[in-house]
């Protein structure tokens, strides 16, 4: 958090966490009406990851004091982050990878 | 001993060592559960049509609404906790803190009855691939709820009062520390509900 931890300062802050807690609880009621929309599969899957990556902003951003953090956590997180997509994604890369299997075509076949 | 940079921060890298040894710690947090994210999507991606929507449809919505609901309050509870030791009010954070726990506790009784409830039907892990990775996250997720309500419960007994009237500062930031591990836990489930309760 910032160095400014002076009372109207805090008192500031506090104003912050209950807007964002009154905003965490209208998005979890969304959540739960966006998934009686009728849209396929892989629209309700990006609609209700984009509602709860809105929601983990603002608990990291606000409650875990990101926005106004040093850059030392921010390095940490960024270096987890681009690690943690490489854990998600390499997997599914050779999930779809089709080394190895037959293929009629170079085979002259 | 007195452990070193526990209220002044250091030079190098600009923080106390409680919130540089948190984050780190719940860095390697993100992995455990992107792990199982991971396997999550593959088993989605390997299942029969369908099958994973069947089996997500025997589990409570609206249980795991209000679990949601509980587990934000209890972070917002938290960050108060913390802001009123700001303050130096000692009895307000005692309260906050006092939520917190209660919260937590709430959590954990829902989480029992949507178990039991799933034992009762005849569905265990062993049920299906889908209720194999529920049990496994939300088992997992339940036991760091059990790790926090242990740390709050040593913050919130009587001693929590003497250690504030030896090392306000120092007791303010652990306080931080068991904060930023708390949200943590709540942002892992704010992923969790809609991933398993809803698609």
């Amino acid at each position: 958090m910032s160095n400014d931890h002076s009372k109207e300062s805090i008192q500031e802050h506090i104003r912050v966490y209950l807007m964002v807690f009154g905003a965490l609880a209208v998005l979890t009621v969304i959540t739960v009406l966006a998934s009686f929309i009728e849209v396929s599969t892989s629209e309700g899957i990006f609609l209700a990851l984009i509602i709860a990556s809105v929601k983990a902003s603002l608990v990291a951003g606000y409650f875990m004091h990101l926005i106004t953090e040093k850059g030392m956590i921010i390095s940490i997180l960024l270096l987890t982050v681009f690690f943690f997509f490489i854990m998600i994604f390499l997997p599914l890369i050779s999930y779809t990878d089709s080394a190895g299997t037959h293929v009629p075509w170079v085979d002259g076949q | 001993m007195e452990i070193p940079y526990s209220i002044e921060e250091r030079e190098d890298t600009g923080l106390i060592n409680s919130k540089l040894g948190i984050w780190i710690f719940l860095a390697s947090e993100v992995m455990l559960f992107g792990g199982l994210f991971s396997a999550y999507i593959f088993l989605r991606i390997a299942a029969p049509p369908g099958d994973f929507e069947y089996w997500a449809s025997k589990l409570s919505v609206p249980m795991a609404t209000v679990n949601t609901m509980v587990l934000i309050s209890s972070s917002v509870s938290m960050v108060m906790a913390w802001a009123s030791l700001k303050l130096k009010d000692f009895s307000k954070y005692k309260m906050y803190m006092g939520i917190t726990l209660l919260c937590s506790a709430l959590f954990m009784v829902i989480k029992y009855f949507e178990y039991t409830s799933k034992f009762s039907h005849d569905i265990f892990p062993s049920t299906s691939n889908f209720m194999a990775i529920y049990f496994t996250l939300t088992g997992l997720h339940g036991l760091h709820i059990l790790g926090g309500v242990i740390v709050m419960l040593y913050f919130y007994l009587p001693i929590s009062h003497k250690l504030w009237e030896e090392q306000p500062e120092h007791f303010t930031n652990r306080i931080e520390a068991l904060g930023l591990y708390w949200h943590f836990v709540d942002l892992v489930w704010i992923f969790l509900f809609p991933v398993l309760y809803l698609l």
